[in-house]
């Protein structure tokens, strides 16, 4: 059956439609969601999309976090559905406690708008299951609070615990042992700064994203 | 109740890198600033409170630092109170 993903609408995203095309692309269906609804339509996944919710003001994410929506999208997270954090969807998703850690300004003090190898460090995750371990993909990012920050114990944690999905190969913005991406426990909630659905056609110089993609629609529970 | 007026400084940990306070930092010898250390940026956030008493008006502020103004994983905060100017009955 067809996997039908959400994709939250905050006021200030600006990334919802290449989602959207993205994930059409490889066969779904997709449907916008706004981020005062107060319950999640029926979908199998959840996307918050990059840009700037709520102008990004106080912190990014921080008033995303308390949007109407997002009750349900953690009801959803709890209920081992399968929801992604791209860029700023992943500073919501941090803001929110779905995610730890936290993301900071670059530390070049740089808006940072450029393609960047990033590597897959474990399989097991909604992410990337159709990927490689250690497969090396070429994914744009563009961001200026992208510095992943966390405390140490929290650190140790995701480590031992497999929990870091993507490491930067050459670390852009002073993120925190070079991650990306990151899980939670469930491993059902990812978040990454890269924008897959930017490198989801050889037009765009890069279909890596697809391969993270893929690995998302591939998680539609097997009752559709 | 009264009306409390409060400010709020949202500063990172310690220990969290603050690339913005280097930058600035750095630029201050140039400036003749020789001898300025430890620069740290931060927000300032103004506000007042209805509140019963001061004690009142710092629980609800320590609160929105909590749930909104900081994010605990990388910024704490130092709260100050003031209470309401004495003032004539009716005018405030």
């Amino acid at each position: 059956m067809t996997a039908r993903v959400g994709v939250v609408l905050f006021p200030g995203s600006n990334c919802e439609h290449d989602v959207v095309e993205a994930v059409e692309a490889l066969g779904a269906e997709a449907e916008i969601v706004w981020h005062g609804a107060g319950a999640l339509p029926d979908v199998d996944a959840v996307v918050l999309p990059g840009g700037f919710a709520h102008g990004d003001y106080l912190r990014p994410g921080a008033v995303a976090r308390f949007s109407p929506v997002m009750g349900a999208v953690r009801d959803f997270a709890d209920g081992g559905g399968p929801v992604i954090g791209i860029c700023n969807g992943f500073q919501v998703l941090t803001e929110a406690g779905l995610l730890p850690g936290a993301l900071q300004k670059n530390s070049g003090l740089k808006f940072l708008c450029t393609m960047v190898n990033v590597r897959v460090e474990t399989t097991n995750s909604i992410l990337t299951s159709a990927a490689h371990g250690g497969q090396v993909l070429r994914i744009p990012i563009n961001h200026f609070e992208g510095n992943y920050t966390c405390p140490a114990d929290t650190l140790a944690e995701l480590r031992d615990q497999d929990r870091v999905v993507l490491r930067y190969v050459d670390n852009p913005n002073g993120s925190t042992d070079s991650i990306a991406g990151v899980c939670n426990e469930g491993r059902n909630v990812v978040g990454l700064m890269p924008h897959p659905e930017r490198a989801s056609d050889a037009l765009l110089g890069s279909e890596d994203g697809r391969i993270l993609l893929r690995s998302l629609l591939a998680h539609v529970p097997a009752l559709r | 109740m009264s009306t409390f007026e409060v400010l709020v400084e949202v500063r990172l940990r310690p220990g969290i890198a603050d690339p913005e306070g280097a930058t600035v930092e750095r630029a201050l010898p140039a400036l003749g600033f020789a001898g300025v250390r430890g620069v740290r940026m931060g927000k300032a956030i103004r506000f007042e409170v209805e509140a019963a008493g001061e004690d009142d008006a710092r629980r609800t502020a320590e609160e929105l630092c909590r749930r909104l103004l900081t994010n605990p994983v990388i910024e704490d905060a130092v709260i100050e109170v003031w209470p309401p100017p004495p003032s004539p009955e009716g005018v405030r």
